[in-house]
């Protein structure tokens, strides 16, 4: 118990930093209605730039950007496959996060772990987020306000706050129509490859950075931290739907509702861990978790309707 | 307004399901016209109207609205000229967007869409206005998910869309089949009344050999891919349903169309 409750802090600044993932996801999933699997790639792809970049000496927020740069550019690749190629979304998605991996291999100098120097005080300090700044903080050694989860909770509102405007814009409105009547969004003149292409950039664009802020938080980049992101970011946004479905009805509430289902995602996967499971068999878990999730909606509609007349009268 | 000239389009050619849907069709509509458009199921009505619109690109022929050429547009750069209803209620609105979305939307049909507000406050209370002229209660639903709206309510909504930024050609594709008897009439009058308050070219395709002889003035009949009668002006205003059925019998040379055109 104590073990959990001290990995608590942790869990929630790895769930925040999760949470940028799944907001990605939301916005191909829920917003484009396009199940996109090149996260499992671009994730890592935003974790190999960034710690290619930073442990060569660029900028922290160049490194950044450039982390965000390249997930847009896996999300362009995929976007390109689908709408110009003509390959189904989920295939197109598949064939980018396949590519990727070499891709990834490349960035990392042919190597599957590139680590950050953290002994080094110079890098550490140098970073947004560490696991270290959790017990600095809990400590005394650094402010408070270096804490993971106020740096990455505070990122992650402004990041909502971004995306709120955007999809408040003509522009956002327009990715809205796509993903909601693809029909009606030509017959209005949207351009809906160009949409589809957008969303899947600027999706993927998140993801990547959420990439770099795990490597930082772990500090280290490895080839295989994005495998199975794509089922993480859907447990979030449903796990965040299914319980804020009904009290969260704005946009950026909606986000937030996927922001927190990330973090109770990790709660959860903690206390699982405390009560002595192999980590071993976490993916096995999260598949179940979300399939089951998956299923409630469907499982409602068939053996729950709501009760009305059959029958009645026979007249033949 | 509209110039369609030897337009020709078959669907899964070279295999066993060929069908050629539109067989040279050519129809010139002036400023104004408001033509319906009849024919058995298969004639090639909402063919021709899907050819018009851009769904997909024909195999031949040419069409020009307003004097421009959009044989080789896509649909969505032919959208800046045609307003659009469809039959089936739930493809003409994005149903998890709300009313007052969906209206802005078709606002900005055919504009570039950059990083001004989606939906202005200024607009918000234009389209209280226009939905409370409809008389369906929707303007007090503005931010209601058009998704819980009933199907003429739908029908309705997207008319109102269709017309906010005046289309140069509205097209209306069997629009009320979808709908119960009373909500039809409704929808069709509504249909009149834009039509005739912002002077629109219109083609409507109908099932309904009365509704096409009512409305409009100009009646053209579709058979087997072509356009094989087309009346106008006084001579359509006399004409009655067993008349028209008349003339169809004479061109297509047989009678067996007619059920299908009375009973559907």
């Amino acid at each position: 118990m104590l073990n959990f409750i001290n990995a608590l802090p942790g869990a929630i600044s790895q769930g925040l930093i999760w949470g940028i993932m799944a907001i990605g996801v939301y916005i191909t999933y829920k917003l484009l209605d396009i199940a996109d699997l090149t996260v499992d790639g671009s994730f890592c792809t935003g974790a190999a730039a960034f710690v290619m970049l930073f442990t060569n000496g660029v900028n922290l927020w160049l490194a950044m950007l450039a982390a965000l740069a390249v997930g847009m550019l896996a999300g362009l690749v995929t976007g390109i496959l689908h709408t110009f190629c003509g390959i189904p979304a989920i295939l197109s998605g598949i064939l980018t996060q396949l590519g990727l991996w070499s891709i990834n291999l490349a960035i990392m100098d042919m190597k599957s772990t590139v680590a950050i120097n953290v002994t080094n005080n110079e890098f550490l300090d140098k970073l947004l987020v560490s696991l270290r700044f959790v017990q600095d903080v809990a400590k005394g050694a650094r402010p408070f306000y270096r804490h993971p989860i106020l740096v990455v909770g505070l990122f992650s509102i402004a990041l909502i706050a971004v995306l709120y405007w955007f999809f408040g814009t003509e522009l956002g409105c327009a990715l809205r129509a796509t993903g909601s009547n693809q029909n009606m969004a030509r017959a209005q003149g949207i351009n809906t490859d160009f949409t589809k292409v957008l969303g899947l950039m600027l999706s993927n664009g998140l993801v990547a950075l959420s990439g770099a802020l795990l490597a930082q938080f772990q500090s280290a980049s490895e080839i295989n931290m994005g495998r199975g992101a794509i089922v993480i970011g859907l447990a979030s946004v449903i796990i965040g739907q299914v319980l804020f479905s009904r009290i969260f009805h704005n946009f950026a509430l909606k986000l937030l509702a996927v922001s927190i289902g990330a973090i109770l995602y990790y709660i959860v996967i903690q206390a699982v861990l405390a009560m002595g499971l192999n980590a071993n068999y976490l993916k096995l878990l999260s598949a179940l978790v979300v399939a089951i999730f998956l299923s409630i909606p469907y499982w409602k509609g068939k053996y729950l309707r709501p009760a009305v007349k059959t029958g009645g009268a026979r007249h033949a | 307004m509209l110039e369609i000239k030897e337009i020709w389009k078959t669907f899964n050619a070279g295999t066993v399901n060929e069908k050629q849907a539109l067989r040279g069709v050519s129809l010139t509509l002036n400023d104004g016209d408001f033509c319906t458009v009849i024919g058995g199921n298969g004639a090639g009505k909402s063919t021709m109207l899907n050819a018009v619109a851009g769904t997909w690109p024909v195999d031949s022929g040419s069409i020009s609205i307003g004097g421009t050429n959009v044989t080789h547009l896509p649909e969505y750069k032919r959208a800046p000229y045609i307003g659009r209803v469809f039959q089936d209620p739930m493809l003409g609105t994005a149903p998890t967007m709300q009313i007052l979305e969906n209206l802005a939307l078709a606002a900005r049909r055919g504009q570039r869409r950059g990083l001004s507000w989606g939906v202005t406050k200024a607009e918000k209370t234009r389209y209280q206005e226009m939905l409370q002229k409809l008389d369906l209660g929707l303007e007090d639903r503005l931010t209601s998910k058009v998704g819980l709206l009933s199907g003429g309510q739908r029908q309705a909504l997207t008319l109102l869309m269709a017309s906010l930024q005046k289309p140069k050609l509205l097209l209306l594709d069997e629009h009320t089949a979808a709908l119960d008897p009373k909500t039809a009439a409704k929808v069709l009058e509504l249909s009149d009344r834009i039509v005739a308050e912002s002077h629109l070219t219109t083609m409507m395709v109908t099932h309904n050999m009365k509704d096409a002889i009512a409305h409009g003035n100009r009646l053209i009949m579709m058979y087997d891919g072509r356009i094989v009668i087309d009346v106008s002006g006084e001579e359509k205003k006399k004409l009655t349903v067993p008349q028209l059925l008349e003339l169809f019998s004479k061109v297509s040379g047989s009678d067996e169309a007619d059920d299908k055109l009375l009973l559907s």
